[in-house]
């Protein structure tokens, strides 16, 4: 069974600000007043768990899995790996990894989304694997195109990935954004921006990965992904009223 | 200088965006041809011991507008206050469910069912509650909370016994409708905002 231990409280300051001007449609979505802190219970320090079993054989594979290996999607061919970690620096493994992305032209396949862009027929744009025992995760996709906005008049989203990671408690839950190495968008992006610490924003730029380049076919990228920890030690107090 | 902490940093967080659903529910906008179904679908299966309950509500931004672009999770026990994967959990109880704003309306909809009382780590007991998390374009940081129920006693609950402002608890405790329904609306900013969690 996973380890159900208590989680060791979040770093406000490794995250975005909830309300940023300069990402508008966060001014009126953002709470106004203080989170409630409370230490972690069983409803946080548990979680999902999902097996080999929930995956398809092309569930990885978002060139081809849309078609379900009929067609292949148009794009830069790209594999995208890394590890998921916690604050411990433990592996995460057997956890879930989803993602989703725009397709080579910067379109989503979704009903909401009317970019001048064509819709690609072979590419769905989204994907998800299980972390293996060390916490590796590997994809095979295309580089997704950049795209404009509705922010400021002429504002464009850098080439990026959605990210939907569990862990092993409900509280570790993370949804994030990868960006590519060298893309000149990222500094200008209002909603990579919301992120104070630039050192943090480095964290989700990937490097390209030359070791992991498949010749003759794919480019690669490395994207590790940090989650919260849980605290190892084993004194727990037990205050009056907790 | 001093020894150093080996401690990671948490990768941060973007917002899901407006095109959340192609990633964690692709059949809710039309992608249906790689996996079977959604995952998340059902929080709970046919035959889950305990009381079988709906809710319903919406997310309102700090205008009162209701948004259509909301997804949330919600995790639980089951009607023992155990959790699955644990001893002795009901395996006809999931626990997780996905579920979005409707896409013309903003309602959302949770069909599970009521889930047992349970103990935090120093042994107090908590009133039955759901664990919810919200993401959605403009979030920029999932935002969690809890759903208890108004026909609980919640008199000791740990966590609604730390909101100072005491009409604020009512942010987090659904509302009966009929029996077996529930109402349970999140504000995220200005009048009645929800009570969000840091835990």
């Amino acid at each position: 069974m996973a380890d159900t231990g208590p989680l060791i409280q979040r770093d406000r300051a490794a995250h975005p600000l909830a309300y940023d001007p300069g990402y508008k449609t966060s001014v009126t979505r953002s709470p106004n007043l203080p989170l409630l802190s409370m230490p972690s219970t069983a409803s946080e320090q548990t979680g999902p768990v999902f097996g080999q079993n929930l995956l398809g054989r092309l569930d990885n594979n978002l060139i081809e899995n849309f078609t379900q290996g009929a067609e292949k999607a148009i794009g830069e061919r790209i594999i995208v790996h890394g590890r998921v970690l916690d604050e411990n620096a433990r592996p995460v493994p057997h956890t879930l990894v989803e993602i989703w992305q725009a397709n080579a032209g910067g379109r989503y396949r979704h009903k909401n989304d009317g970019y001048l862009a064509p819709l690609d027929p072979a590419f769905g744009g989204c994907g998800r694997t299980i972390t293996d025992e060390n916490g590796r995760y590997e994809f095979l996709t295309i580089r997704p195109g950049a795209y404009p906005w509705p922010n400021g008049v002429n504002d464009w989203r850098p080439m990026h990935i959605h990210y939907s990671v569990f862990g092993s408690g409900f509280g570790q839950r993370l949804i994030t954004q990868m960006y590519f190495e060298g893309d000149p968008l990222i500094d200008r992006c209002p909603i990579v921006q919301t992120i104070p610490d630039k050192s943090q924003i480095e964290r989700l730029v990937a490097p390209l990965d030359m070791s992991m380049a498949l010749p003759l076919d794919a480019l690669a990228y490395k994207f590790d992904i940090v989650l919260r920890g849980r605290r190892q030690t084993m004194f727990e107090n037990k205050p009056e009223g907790m | 200088m001093v020894q150093k902490l080996e401690l990671l940093r948490e990768t941060p967080s973007q917002t899901a965006g407006p095109y959340v659903h192609i990633g964690c529910i692709p059949f809710f906008t039309g992608i249906e041809t790689i996996y079977p179904e959604d995952l998340g679908r059902r929080a709970v299966e046919n035959g889950a011991k305990g009381q079988n309950i709906t809710i319903r509500g919406t997310v309102y931004d700090g205008t009162g507008w209701a948004m259509r672009d909301a997804m949330m999770e919600s995790w639980q026990a089951d009607a023992s206050g155990v959790f699955p994967g644990h001893d002795g959990a009901d395996p006809k109880v999931n626990g997780f469910c996905r579920f979005a704003a409707d896409n013309e309306t903003g309602e959302f909809t949770l069909k599970t069912v009521k889930p047992g009382a349970l103990a935090t780590n120093s042994g107090i007991m908590q009133a039955p509650h759901i664990a919810l998390w919200v993401v959605a374009r403009g979030i920029n940081i999932g935002l969690q909370t809890r759903i208890y129920f108004e026909d609980e006693d919640n008199s000791g609950d740990p966590l609604l016994g730390r909101i100072e402002q005491r009409h604020r608890v009512d942010t987090l405790i659904a509302k009966k409708t009929a029996e077996g329904e529930y109402r349970f609306d999140i504000r995220l900013q200005g009048d009645g905002e929800t009570v969000f969690l840091d835990m």
